[in-house]
């Protein structure tokens, strides 16, 4: 009966959810430090059933692969694969490590740096659950040592950083996000910016109007937002619209492919802050 | 409804790996729920796009309550719209996905806006190519469901013959 009496008061009860989800938006605007406990403990119970969910479909799609496929040459491939991206992230590192060392010699005030990087391999298993946020879920948490803004990498260059890790599971952010930045250079002028994913590709802002931009240059990270290691490959410059004296617009092609990422690296090691000023240009 | 939100959730955050890299992208929770406020009225519509919406915030990393009431509105009025216009033909059913995609987006993004909290520069084809999106896979939804009693039915017909 109390049911019925309510639905016969459709516009009380309107108003009250409405002021419901308002007086629920304000509580979280007003204490927007940390992680809100609603959406942990929501991310955390909903992480299993993802978890739960990419197994079942992990399966059916191993059974169908290594059993009714070419089962020999299926998992020939894909150990050759995972072979190329082991090297392919040696390659990155060994390209990030000889950049800094030609940096590192030009500057007065010798400084040795560390690049080895320590990583955690994590598999994805979900995306993200509403199309205005680029995310993706990870199967490695904080009993992996995952922490809020660690980087998050893949062979073909950078991917995003963890923003929501539960004990198992964790949400990437995905560079190309609205709210994704990573301090960026250009890596054969040296020309330093900001890429800021616009929800689909990224761009690169806050370059001097005086730098040497061109289309095809590749952009990698510059270390100095205390996130993203130096020197990884965030993608290459695919048009540059030119203003009055300022770049108007760069786009940039991001390296990684987001929509097959199957398996990323997370890492854990504190990048080195980097002060690109005292470089040389 | 349940059942129905949390199939959207499980489908949305699967199909979203594959749809992340691209500038299409599905809402199948705002899907349910206006399907769910044209066959069920605005007062389950409202609490169907409430429910889901919230759990859709929790998921993803905006506030929480934002799509919520963004989606507890499209529920409300696409409900009310139900109950008082005859939503049966395909071209109103079209019109009222394109119509929910279009005020879901005007009050979620209205919000972050408001809030100072995101910036949504040119959103006009994501949400075109949303509303269609949405719209397609809503009308087929609806032809599929409402297929099934008949198509029982014709079954038991064949087997009596």
């Amino acid at each position: 009966m109390a049911l019925l009496d309510i639905r016969q008061r459709i516009g009380y009860l309107f108003i009250a959810v409405t002021i419901g989800h308002i007086i629920l938006i304000s509580a979280q605007v007003n204490t927007n430090r940390g992680i809100p406990i609603l959406e942990a403990v929501t991310f955390g119970v909903f992480a299993e059933v993802q978890r739960a969910a990419s197994s079942a479909i992990g399966g059916m799609q191993t059974s169908w692969t290594d059993y009714v496929a070419l089962q020999q040459v299926r998992t020939e491939n894909e150990q050759l694969q995972k072979e190329i991206s082991q090297i392919r992230v040696g390659l990155q590192q060994e390209r990030a490590l000889a950049q800094r060392s030609r940096t590192l010699e030009q500057l007065l005030d010798l400084r040795t740096q560390a690049v080895d990087l320590t990583t955690v391999a994590a598999n994805v298993i979900a995306g993200g659950a509403s199309p205005d946020f680029r995310t993706i879920t990870v199967d490695k948490g904080t009993a992996d040592g995952l922490r809020p803004d660690m980087a998050v990498i893949a062979p073909a260059g950078v991917v995003g950083r963890i923003i929501t890790p539960s004990a198992r599971a964790a949400k990437v952010q995905l560079l190309i996000d609205r709210n994704a930045a990573a301090g960026a250079l250009v890596e054969r002028s040296r020309a330093q910016g900001v890429a800021e994913g616009s929800g689909g590709d990224l761009r690169l802002n806050y370059v001097s109007g005086t730098a040497d931009i061109q289309v095809g240059d590749t952009v990698v990270t510059s270390g100095i937002d205390g996130i993203y290691p130096k020197g990884f490959v965030i993608g290459q410059i695919q048009s540059v619209q030119r203003g009055a004296g300022v770049f108007d617009t760069i786009v940039l092609r991001p390296a990684v492919d987001f929509s097959s990422i199957e398996a990323v690296l997370v890492v854990t090691t504190a990048p080195v802050a980097v002060d690109e000023e005292a470089a040389p240009q | 409804m349940l059942i129905a939100i949390a199939l959207a959730l499980a489908l949305q955050t699967t199909l979203a790996r594959f749809i992340v890299g691209g500038t299409t992208a599905l809402d199948l929770v705002l899907v349910v729920v206006t399907y769910v406020a044209l066959t069920s009225g605005p007062v389950t519509g409202m609490l169907a796009g409430s429910l889901a919406g919230i759990i859709q915030d929790a998921l993803s990393s905006g506030v929480v309550g934002i799509g919520g009431l963004a989606k507890s509105i499209v529920g409300f009025l696409a409900g009310a719209i139900g109950q008082q216009f005859i939503v049966t033909a395909a071209l109103p059913r079209l019109v009222m996905f394109l119509g929910a995609t279009a005020l879901h987006a005007a009050v979620f993004m209205g919000l972050y806006v408001l809030l100072g909290l995101r910036a949504f520069p040119s959103p006009w084809t994501a949400i075109a190519s949303q509303a269609l999106g949405n719209a397609a896979v809503g009308l087929i939804a609806f032809a599929i469901i409402e297929s099934l009693p008949g198509m029982a039915e014709r079954r038991r017909m064949q087997k009596r013959h």
